[in-house]
């Protein structure tokens, strides 16, 4: 669905049902010059069980019009504002990757609106590779074939993917494709690369929280994980093995599985 | 800093499968079943309602032809793929997806005869209506446009006279006009082309020719590249608006760049259902592990032939697309730089009656309606895979009743040769021989 977040159109995704604030909600972050497609194995499945989904593209990626924002604590705050713009008062939030960093800082900017918390693929801080991140600000293709060699796991460059007829690593790039590299990838691995504050912004963390990581995770290495994991006080983890960065896509049925156990215990359609 | 993506070679013996999610087995299993158990109940209605991934009934997918399927989709660097029955029903899956009753196509008139009918013949019976334009005639596809138009369709190189499309030039127009362009890339297979790099947005093949190589199993798929925008404007509402078959769902919105393949499965494998056989599926997947090898065989195998049959002093004329003097020779070099296949036409001097005579008598190459086998193949279009066009059809789709369409094969050149020069003596003598 389209509507306006400050003033500007945005798009999410509501997983193919009507969007209807009185239900709990659920909103999905995605990463690094993508959009809201890649949570299309997750969002449909809340969306047909009770649950309102929102899986937003942020500013001028996917759907979404405007500029691209140029930080995550940028980011952080204007998913605040998109669980405000659609009538909510709360949301649960998951995110990818970028959007692992992009939800820690919402919930730190706006920790009343916050339930639980969701990190796939997380890490305290993304530094990028030089090389890479100088490719996508010169919106060079290389750079999105880098990215997808990355962010899967050595049997995800087989293929195999969930949904029959579909291969992996063409899709995610089409995904990034949609716009100029620069001014999404270009601006989003920039961001990453700026935040220095996660580890501080994750110990300060007191909600519901669960990491699933994948055992091959090559963009933001499974120790990583694990370290941010214990820096939130509480947090679950699930290792996905056999699996990189793209858990959502790679393992989208264990992934689904875990996300499923842990949202209907933490943030139940009917609370007791 | 280099991409460690697998490369062709490795993607045609590799992609798709995961022994590990297959008891090990080195080999692709063929699961010959028709249909999968479900978890539970909760499973089984978020399978339905495409919540998530996995197989119901073979109709829809099977895991066998989900191999077949990413492989050919990573060859052709595609973003999904959805295999078929044949190759026609490829073609049919793909305009029934695109199209509704009162829409018009632009398509090339040099295709195979099947497909000439195809739009001539049958897609009106669902008010489809066709302007047929001559493949090298590029501009002439953007005048046949109208505003019903829904995509454009064309062979690469045009079946059976060789004659080549733009595509770049013709890509231009159909995105300036805000529809798809459809490539049937069967005599190209993606070692030759890789239709998406030169402005395709979706690829057909008949999987039976040379993708397979081995004659044994008919298949075809689609291929969809990803980058065509399906919500750029409003002709494809089946694709953008909400669709009732799944509870309000729109394609373009939730899967993006694989929108048009779900599509075409939801609807169109469900609702027609040309499914392909997890045999086929496997002797297909068969062929491909060797696809670059036979390749370069055949073209090189190929252009002696033209060399031979150009010099030859029965022959009146040979048409491909490496042949001296051949009008998209420089197109050709262009975009099939690794070799221009191996079709080759050529016209016999005598006529209808001494192509009868020659196609009679030789004994190495078989007479069928086939292309693309590893054997040499020979046939006379004008009396057979062209047979059901009128005079005037054959004409303007480029046949002439002296040609002969040649399939090279990956035997011994000098064989082929020997063979051809007993077809080529009985064709002077027709009277004597023609019904041997």
């Amino acid at each position: 669905m389209k509507f306006k977040v400050r003033g500007i159109d945005t798009f999410a995704s509501t997983g193919g049902r009507p969007f209807d604030k009185n239900k709990p909600l659920i909103v999905f972050v995605h990463g690094s010059g993508l959009s809201h497609m890649v949570w299309v194995l997750q969002t449909r499945y809340f969306a047909f069980r009770g649950y309102s989904v929102l899986a937003v593209d942020l500013p001028g990626h996917g759907l979404s019009s405007g500029e691209s924002l140029k930080t995550i604590e940028e980011m952080g705050n204007w998913i605040g504002d998109v669980i405000e713009a659609v009538g909510c008062k709360q949301a649960s939030l998951v995110g990818h990757s970028q959007g692992c960093l992009v939800t820690m800082e919402c919930v730190q900017q706006h920790p009343e609106k916050i339930k639980t918390l969701t990190l796939m693929g997380g890490a305290s801080a993304i530094p990028m590779n030089p090389e890479l991140l100088s490719l996508a600000e010169e919106s060079n293709p290389k750079a999105v074939d880098l990215m997808m060699d990355f962010a899967h796991g050595p049997a995800g460059h087989f293929g195999g993917h969930p949904v029959p007829g579909l291969y992996h690593l063409n899709v995610g790039s089409m995904l990034v494709q949609n716009k100029e590299i620069k001014d999404t990838l270009g601006v989003d691995f920039r961001a990453c690369d700026n935040y220095k504050s996660g580890p501080e912004t994750a110990k300060k963390l007191n909600l519901p929280t669960i990491s699933i990581l994948g055992a091959q995770d090559r963009m933001c290495r499974l120790k990583d994980g694990k370290k941010l994991a214990e820096m939130i006080k509480g947090s679950e983890v699930h290792i996905i093995e056999n699996c990189g960065h793209m858990m959502l896509l790679e393992e989208a049925d264990q992934t689904l599985e875990i996300l499923k156990k842990f949202i209907l215990e933490k943030d139940p359609i009917n609370p007791q | 800093m280099d991409p460690k993506t697998y490369k062709f070679d490795t993607l045609s013996l590799h992609a798709g499968y995961q022994p590990s999610k297959n008891a090990g087995s080195r080999q692709v299993p063929i699961y010959q079943t028709t249909s999968y158990m479900f978890d539970d109940v909760d499973h089984a209605a978020a399978l339905f309602n495409l919540e998530r991934g996995g197989h119901i009934y073979s109709r829809m997918s099977n895991p066998t032809v989900q191999v077949l399927e990413e492989r050919v989709c990573a060859l052709e660097g595609g973003t999904a793929a959805l295999a078929t029955a044949s190759g026609m029903s490829a073609i049919f899956l793909t305009i029934m997806t695109l199209c509704n009753a009162g829409d018009h196509m632009v398509v090339s008139s040099q295709l195979y005869g099947g497909t000439v009918n195809l739009f001539r013949l049958t897609l009106p019976k669902f008010g489809i209506k066709t302007t047929f334009v001559k493949p090298r005639d590029t501009e002439g596809f953007k005048k046949a446009i109208q505003p019903n138009t829904k995509g454009i369709f064309g062979e690469l190189v045009g079946n059976p006279g060789n004659e080549l499309m733009n595509m770049p030039e013709v890509s231009k127009i159909a995105k300036e006009a805000g529809i798809p362009l459809i490539i049937d890339s069967t005599y190209q297979t993606p070692y030759l082309c890789r239709p998406f790099e030169h402005g395709a947005d979706l690829v057909v093949h008949s999987l039976t020719k040379w993708m397979s190589g081995n004659g044994s199993s008919m298949a075809g798929i689609l291929v969809e590249g990803g980058t065509f925008d399906w919500m750029q404007n409003d002709k494809f509402p089946s694709m953008t608006e909400p669709y009732e078959g799944y509870h309000g769902l729109s394609f373009a919105e939730e899967f993006g760049p694989t929108a048009f393949t779900m599509m075409a499965r939801a609807e169109g494998m469900r609702d027609m259902g040309p499914c392909l056989a997890p045999q086929n599926a496997w002797n297909i997947l068969h062929g491909i592990e060797t696809l670059s090898l036979r390749m370069e065989k055949h073209c090189s195998n190929a252009l002696k032939m033209v060399e031979y049959l150009s010099n030859h002093e029965s022959v009146a004329w040979v048409s491909h697309a490496s042949a001296p003097g051949h009008p998209d020779k420089e197109l050709a070099e262009k975009i099939l730089p690794k070799g221009t296949g191996s079709m080759i036409a050529f016209g016999i001097k005598g006529g209808k009656e001494a192509g009868a005579a020659f196609i009679n008598n030789v004994k190495l190459a078989s007479h069928l309606a086939n292309v693309g086998d590893a054997r040499t193949l020979v046939i006379h279009p004008a009396s057979a895979t062209h047979s059901q066009m009128d005079e005037a059809t054959l004409k303007f789709a480029g046949l002439s009743h002296d040609m002969i369409r040649l399939s090279v094969g990956l035997e011994d050149f000098e064989d082929i040769v020997n063979d051809f020069e007993d077809g080529f003596r009985a064709a002077k003598k027709p009277r004597l021989v023609a019904n041997k």
